[in-house]
């Protein structure tokens, strides 16, 4: 890892551009970090972290960038998705305090969780597996009205279990949808180990009997992660449905409230560094020199100082009117 | 004016809707080249095509899931479950999350869905054909619920149930379909979600119902008439907004209340009419409310006599309704 590389970036992709990225997952980790303190110090109720499944994330959008009319369908380990697409720090802050002017639901439901069709992500639920079949139904939508889009179903394993999965999939098959299901595969679903969820060794493996195309690979090299993006990307536009496996570290514990060195071994735990995107990432742009030390110094002091200024104007801002209690329970 | 059958009605209401609207699609088992199994597709693949007209597979959650997906985007989806007894793998999406759609998105995301359901029984279902399932949804904020009772009623409420931007559960009662007939003006005409009819005016007791029982109170009624009982009939046709200030307003004239339904006593809507009741009208009662509903076991057994025994009737309607207005 520490041999010099002299690493072909993939056509498209510049140097400057990977460098954007770096920073924007410096920035997530920054906020991930912040809100995991804060939960410590009673500020945040809750936070479920997004270390080690950044680059499936950003690496997914970077292959998406061409393609703005794609959607997303989220779940709550998707804040470098959420970051990504053009939410700022300060209105994550806000979310994640349950504050008036969070974007996805002002208040009323776990961070980040509920829509912003701004920039084209649904997340209702906690119910792993729900925002599957209404994945599909979007993009079965998408393909009666022959608008263009694809849509993204992103999962963890442990919703893989769930029987909507497999409607999902089942369904998007048949009907050859221009959707993209992306297992963001970290090896438990809490405290359950792979092996206690599956009998097989990758969630992928199920794509034939569905008729979906199967994509597995290291989500935690941004550029494995973008390539196979596109592959996806191109055979969904073509309505080929495909399931892509990306396998990832669950860094932190399952969310705040967990602790996981009481099913993980230490050993296990002390190896995660290894897989981690945001090392791997960086490791590749001192090899290449595509940045100095001194510029990725400067990005880290930049993020730093984001942080501080929108944790600060979240915690100065008001709690949702308690008069908008009963609003929205329907529209007009 | 043409005299439809209930069923009859909701077919033609989805027809003239599909045709008049490009997004209206319709979805569920057996709903194609079958038609449904009772038959209010029938036509419609021929007619609107696969894209519109969807045979899905066997799979409940996936059906509402799909529909609900497909309403955020830009389409009008109408998921049919093909008994109400199979409604419960797709409770996560309606329940869990069609209904909290708008309040979980602060409004921004909205559900334009009509999920409809053949419910209830009196045609020898058994526990699995014969299910009401309204109570489940009655108390669940976030959806609307619609009960017609006529052909004339199904036609105004669906295309209102249609044309709403928030999820709709439209109970069809399994019985009525063919059973009950009416006239339905050719016209469009839409009934409003949320406000009970008057079926029929009185000054002794009010009634209270909804679907196939609605049928038996009026008969009841009829009976009642020759003992000098004077009922009022109120269909309340939406059970969510519950129209309860038409209740109100014709306890005040009556004083007495009966609330009649085919669901189970405990905990169904009968019981939030009379805690409601008891709450907002209590100086306008001259008696206790009292409910005819279908006793707490799972729902009507299969044998005829145990079928019968558990449905209420015109006779045990007229019964309590004289019992109350004797008090």
């Amino acid at each position: 890892m520490n041999s010099k590389q002299n690493i072909t970036l993939p056509s498209g992709i510049t140097t400057d551009k990977i460098l954007e990225v770096y920073e924007q997952m410096l920035m997530v980790r920054t906020i991930d970090e912040r809100v995991w303190a804060m939960n410590r110090q009673g500020k945040v109720p809750i936070a479920a972290s997004c270390q080690g499944h950044e680059a499936a994330q950003l690496g997914t959008l970077l292959a998406a960038e061409s393609h703005p009319e794609s959607f997303f369908f989220t779940y709550y380990r998707d804040l470098a998705i959420k970051f990504g697409v053009g939410l700022d720090e300060t209105q994550i802050m806000l979310s994640y305090l349950g504050k008036q002017g969070d974007p996805y639901s002002n208040g009323r439901q776990f961070p980040l969780q509920g829509s912003d069709l701004q920039r084209n992500i649904i997340q209702l639920s906690n119910v792993v597996a729900a925002g599957m079949t209404q994945a599909v139904g979007h993009a079965l939508a998408s393909k009666i009205q022959k608008k263009a889009a694809v849509t993204m179903s992103f999962f963890g394993d442990g919703a893989s279990s769930q029987g909507e999965c497999h409607e999902a999939m089942n369904f998007a098959g048949i009907h050859k949808l221009p959707i993209i299901f992306i297992c963001e595969n970290n090896h438990y679903a809490i405290s359950v180990p792979q092996n206690l969820q599956m009998a097989i060794s990758e969630v992928s493996e199920r794509a034939p009997g569905y008729g979906l195309e199967s994509i597995s690979i290291d989500g935690s090299d941004l550029l494995q992660v973008y390539e196979s993006m596109q592959k996806a990307i191109a055979l969904a536009k073509s309505f080929t449905p495909v399931l892509v496996e990306m396998n990832v570290e669950r860094i932190m514990p399952h969310t705040s409230d967990d602790d996981h060195t009481r099913y993980r071994a230490l050993s296990e735990i002390d190896q995660l560094a290894q897989r981690d995107p945001l090392l791997k990432l960086k490791t590749l742009i001192q090899d290449n020199s595509f940045a100095s030390e001194e510029q990725l110094e400067e990005m880290l002091s930049r993020c730093n100082s984001r942080i501080n200024t929108a944790t600060s104007l979240a915690e100065a801002a008001p709690e949702p009117d308690t008069k908008t209690l009963l609003n929205n329970l329907f529209v007009e | 004016m043409a005299e439809l059958s209930v069923i009859e009605s909701i077919r033609n209401t989805l027809w003239e809707e599909m045709k008049k609207d490009p997004t209206v699609i319709v979805m569920g088992e057996d709903i194609g080249q079958r038609g449904g199994v009772f038959l209010a597709t029938q036509g419609f693949l021929e007619e609107f095509g696969e894209s519109r007209v969807i045979d899905t597979p066997l799979a409940e959650a996936s059906i509402m899931g799909i529909a609900l997906g497909a309403s955020f985007n830009g389409l009008r989806p109408i998921p049919e479950v093909q008994f109400s007894d199979f409604i419960w793998p797709g409770l996560n999406q309606i329940i869990g999350e069609a209904s909290k759609t708008a309040y979980g998105s602060n409004g921004e995301l909205n559900a334009p869905m009509v999920i409809r359901i053949p419910y209830g029984g009196g045609i020898r279902g058994g526990l699995y054909h014969s299910q009401n399932v309204e109570s489940y949804f009655f108390h669940t904020p976030g959806l609307k619920i619609c009960a017609p009772s006529t052909p004339y009623d199904a036609k105004g409420l669906l295309k209102s149930a249609i044309s709403d931007n928030n999820p709709v559960i439209f109970l069809e009662h399994k019985k009525t379909y063919r059973l009950v007939r009416g006239e339905v003006p050719e016209e469009d005409y839409s009934i409003p979600i949320g406000v009970a009819d008057i079926k029929k005016s009185g000054k002794d007791v009010t009634v209270v119902s909804y679907g196939l029982m609605l049928h038996y109170c009026l008969e009841a009624s009829r009976l009642l008439e020759d003992h000098n009982i004077d009922v009022e009939i109120i269909d309340l046709m939406s059970l969510r907004p519950l129209d309860t200030s038409t209740i109100l307003e014709s306890i005040k004239k009556t004083g007495k209340l009966v609330v009649v339904h085919e669901d189970n006593l405990t905990g169904g809507v009968g019981a939030e009419i009379a805690a409601t009741v008891s709450d907002l009208g209590f100086d306008y009662l001259d008696g206790p409310i009292k409910r005819i509903c279908g006793p707490d076991i799972p729902t009507m057994p299969f044998a005829k006599s145990l079928e019968e025994a558990y449905l209420p009737n015109t006779t045990s309607i007229f019964n309590g309704i004289l019992e109350l207005s004797q008090y």
